[in-house]
């Protein structure tokens, strides 16, 4: 089991997602994939992305005016 | 072990290899019917009510549908969400998400914004009222959509396509043009127009009942409606010219600018999200200036200050300002001028206005904002 970041930050929806999708295509089951980002879009695609496809939002936090969402692969 | 447990276990064992057998026998066969009925289809999932139901139908015939959406750098979805911030107040959602998420499918969504040029940039159908290339990029889309379906072994396409909906993609003439262009040929099926048109594969092959499609057409959306009652479905995105920007004329116009300004039809993704930002004015023809309109889009236009000259009022509020092209000092001072015009300090004598290059620098302007009268309507682009 990895953890892994993904740094999206300064793009702007749908961009994240599809960079979210095309890392967790690379992982493996169990895996954990960090994704920072500046488009608060974010807060319910990447959810909504994840809902769809079987996995799992660990947590969102908001700091200023950075997103980190924590995806369980 | 006595000799009546022995045969017992033998009897046991003889019981055992036969529903091991007739067992086998049962699944072998589901799995021949599992073969031959359970096809699989990929959707062009837009995030709008025709995708949605074009969906639907397929999925009642016992179709296992995937969607794919395709990013084009020209999604009305998103962007303009996340630069203004009076509509972060909104519920923020991506439709194509949204919707795969009511129809219970997943969604495949993909970057095609850099091929994606060639199709603005030189449409082999040409334009429509804008500088949208409707029929070319049904097609180019469909092609990419049938590329994506023979590499994860799906057995057919759909789209949500109406006939007669939209001037160019969607008409009698052009639609068997966009499944003969893209490749996808006879496994292009439009479910909700599939009874006007010659049969497909899929029903052919009886994958799919053609009784059950539709014969919708025209602009006429009562139909869509109806159904979509039918099937319960209340909430529905309804973009209004598509969910496309190049359909929005004033879109189109700053594109075309762009171009006009460059003196080829070139673009990056970073000048088609500006396109979407701000006032454009064009004072003179070497220099167009970006005026943020609201604190979402000053905040965003601060992310660019490395890579264009910006000014900002400094003695009162106002919105930061970018500027594309080669200004002389004389443009500069005009510029600064016009940002104080949109400044709160726009009736003042004098309003002090930053100015900071590129790498840096910075230096500032006290200058008269510009009056209303002043600013010609055919500045804005």
């Amino acid at each position: 089991m990895s953890e892994q970041e993904l740094d999206a930050r300064g793009l702007l929806c749908p961009i994240p997602v599809i960079r979210t999708q095309d890392r967790i295509e690379q992982m493996q089951t169990g895996d954990i994939l960090k994704v920072f980002c500046t488009d608060p879009g974010v807060i319910h695609d990447i959810p909504a992305w994840c809902r769809i496809n079987g996995h799992e939002v660990l947590s969102i936090d908001e700091e200023d005016d950075q997103v980190v969402v924590m995806v369980k692969v | 072990m006595s000799p009546e447990i022995i045969r017992d276990l033998g009897h046991r064992n003889s019981i055992n290899q036969w529903y091991y057998y007739q067992t086998f026998t049962v699944i072998s066969s589901m799995n021949t019917s599992v073969e031959n009925k359970s096809r699989k289809a990929v959707a062009l999932v837009s995030g709008g009510l025709d995708s949605m139901l074009a969906v639907k139908v397929i999925q009642d015939q016992g179709i296992h549908v995937e969607g794919i959406n395709f990013f084009t750098g020209f999604c009305v979805e998103g962007h303009t969400h996340a630069i203004r911030k009076k509509d972060r107040a909104r519920p923020k959602r991506n439709n194509a998400l949204w919707t795969a998420e009511q129809l219970g499918i997943k969604l495949h969504i993909i970057d095609v914004s850099e091929p994606y040029k060639d199709v603005v940039i030189n449409p082999k159908h040409g334009y429509g009222a804008n500088l949208n290339p409707c029929l070319d990029c049904k097609g180019f889309m469909v092609q990419r959509a049938y590329a994506w379906m023979q590499e994860h072994d799906f057995d057919f396409l759909i789209t949500g396509e109406v006939m007669g909906q939209r001037p160019m993609s969607q008409r009698k003439d052009t639609m068997p043009v966009v499944s003969r262009e893209s490749g996808a040929g006879d496994l292009l099926l439009r479910p909700l127009c599939a009874k006007l048109l010659p049969e497909t594969k899929p029903e052919r092959e009886g994958w799919v009942n053609r009784d059950e499609l539709l014969d919708f057409s025209g602009r006429n959306r009562k139909p869509q409606m109806a159904l979509a009652a039918s099937y319960g479905i209340e909430d529905y995105a309804q973009p209004a010219g598509g969910c496309c920007f190049l359909t929005d004329a004033s879109y189109s116009s700053k594109l075309a600018d762009l171009w006009q300004a460059r003196g080829e039809k070139t673009y990056e993704i970073d000048d088609i999200v500006m396109l979407k930002v701000g006032r454009h004015l064009r004072p003179r023809d070497n220099f167009k200036i970006i005026i943020a309109r609201e604190e979402g889009e000053t905040n965003f236009l601060k992310g660019y200050r490395k890579r264009f000259l910006s000014l900002g009022t400094t003695s009162h509020t106002g919105p930061i300002a970018l500027i594309d092209g080669e200004p002389s000092e004389t443009d500069l001072e005009l510029a600064a001028r016009l940002v104080a015009r949109f400044s709160s300090g726009r009736d003042a004598d004098s309003v002090t206005v930053e100015v900071l290059q590129k790498d840096g620098t910075s230096s500032t302007l006290d200058v008269q904002p510009l009056p209303s009268n002043e600013v010609p309507q055919d500045w804005y682009v």
